[in-house]
């Protein structure tokens, strides 16, 4: 049988309403999808079926997931934040400005560590030999970038407006526009690889993999905010997005980097 | 919203995991990535498997980090994993010197992984072991495990983790020796045999 929209469409408000429930019964809100959320179907044969078994990082602050690897210059060269100059024409596209800041539970700012990101081009596609969309190539664009946060948690990128992509899962599915982002913190328990989305995208109550997020709070801290601030002059469109990485982390450290 | 007033602990929550997704290959493996052990050193070994579904079938598109300490159980604290050419913007890979400690590798076509590393140190009260993080199209938050390598079971047995699982879930935890320094470690996200997961708190 054809699966379709309004399938997922109904799986997806069935799920919503079972935490809406869960909510209304004491349970806790849901600051993360369940890794087995049907209405992304790729999700049901690769989750385990057994609970995590839970590490209490308090009885032993030696465990080496409370540490993280290091990154530095070295590990990325003076474009590799703006996509835009990485090849030897501009991409077509609305120019974009992305900045925000990396921060751990308490607030603080995460320092010296390594943001990668990656996107589709203006037209929806993908640089990746597997993508299947047959919307155009842009030679001038990969969609690949990579930055070191500064003192203050600060991370900015220059590229343009991904657009959004049809991806096959049921008739008519289309992902909203978005940013891959990976991120590392102080600790390895820290590690986030998430996706980041654009304000009131009418794809949004349509996507089986923003919903999976059921916490109406928790999505929308996946949306950027437009900030006319970060809008440079006759050049970009500005976008402010900050990043809090959950997980435990050992006792703060000042690194000085 | 998001811009974080970070003098507020109440308004600084997580932001949500999602999926790798199946393009991430510019952007996340890189030359060198999965050999973490400095060029020639004694202590290097071996580690390789599968990442299988819950129907048994490998993943293409899974991809692997490892973080683990020295031989010493020492935590490695160089950067220079990824290093890259300041003239091309390609990768340098590593300097064949320093230990970062830190790989990251893509499942092939098969299904199957490889990485190259020093033999883990113990740390505080664990039996030796490599921090692993697994991530994939499908999987929306990503799975932490450990590679414990096999040798002395006094230390195995008393290891914090190991001692509290029984013995069937405790042996997915546990790479088998192939020949001298070569294990194989599969990861089975579902299902019979399915490896243990960790979640930190
Ligand atoms: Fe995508």
């Amino acid at each position: 049988m054809t699966l379709t929209q309004h399938d997922i469409d109904q799986e997806i408000a069935a799920r919503h309403a079972a935490y809406e429930q869960r909510l209304a019964d004491g349970g806790p809100v849901e600051h993360q999808p369940r890794r087995d959320y049907a209405p992304y179907r790729s999700s049901m044969l690769r989750h385990p079926q057994q609970p995590p078994v839970t590490i209490d990082v308090g009885k032993d602050p030696e465990l080496v997931e409370l540490s993280s690897p290091a990154f530095g210059e070295r590990d990325i060269t003076e474009i590799d934040n703006d996509l835009t100059r990485q090849h030897d024409g501009e991409p077509i596209g609305e120019r974009i400005t992305v900045s925000g800041r990396l921060l751990d539970r308490d607030g603080r700012p995460v320092r010296g560590q390594l943001v990668e990101i990656w996107q589709a081009n203006s037209a929806g596609r993908y640089a990746h030999q597997r993508e299947q969309h047959d919307a155009p190539l842009d030679p001038n664009f990969t969609g690949v970038g990579r930055t070191l946060t500064d003192d203050d948690g600060h991370y900015r990128f220059t590229t343009v407006q991904p657009g959004p992509y049809p991806w096959r899962q049921h008739v008519n599915a289309w992902r909203p526009a978005h940013i891959h982002f990976s991120l590392f913190g102080t600790a390895f328990t820290q590690r986030l690889v998430t996706q980041m989305y654009f304000p009131s995208d009418p794809l949004f109550p349509y996507d089986p993999i923003i919903q999976s997020v059921t916490d109406d709070a928790a999505r929308q801290r996946l949306v950027a905010t437009y900030d006319h601030s970060l809008s440079v002059p006759e050049f970009s469109m500005g976008y402010h997005w900050d990043i809090v990485l959950d997980g435990p982390h050992a006792t703060w450290i000042e690194e000085g980097r | 919203m998001t811009k974080i007033d970070s003098r507020r602990p109440e308004s600084v929550l997580p932001t949500p995991s999602h999926t790798v997704g199946p393009f991430y290959g510019h952007a996340l493996p890189f030359r060198g990535g999965e050999d973490i052990a400095p060029l020639g050193h004694p202590d290097t070994v071996t580690v390789h498997g599968y990442v299988t579904d819950g129907a048994g079938k490998p993943l293409p598109d899974a991809l692997i980090e490892l973080w683990g300490p020295d031989p010493d159980g020492n935590l490695p604290t160089a950067d220079g994993s990824m290093r890259r050419d300041p003239a091309s913007g390609g990768f340098l890979g590593r300097n064949g010197v320093e230990f970062t400690g830190w790989g990251r590798v893509q499942t092939d076509a098969n299904g199957h992984w490889y990485a190259r590393t020093l033999r883990p140190g113990a740390r505080g009260r664990s039996a030796p072991y490599l921090s692993v993080c697994v991530f994939a199209r499908g999987l929306l938050v990503h799975l932490y495990t450990r590679i414990y390598l096999p040798g002395d079971a006094a230390v195995l047995g008393a290891d914090p983790l190991l001692s509290g699982l029984e013995d069937a879930r405790r042996d997915t935890l546990i790479a088998a020796e192939e020949e001298d320094g070569t294990y194989r470690f599969d990861i089975r996200l579902q299902g019979e045999g399915e490896t243990v997961f960790l979640e930190f708190q």
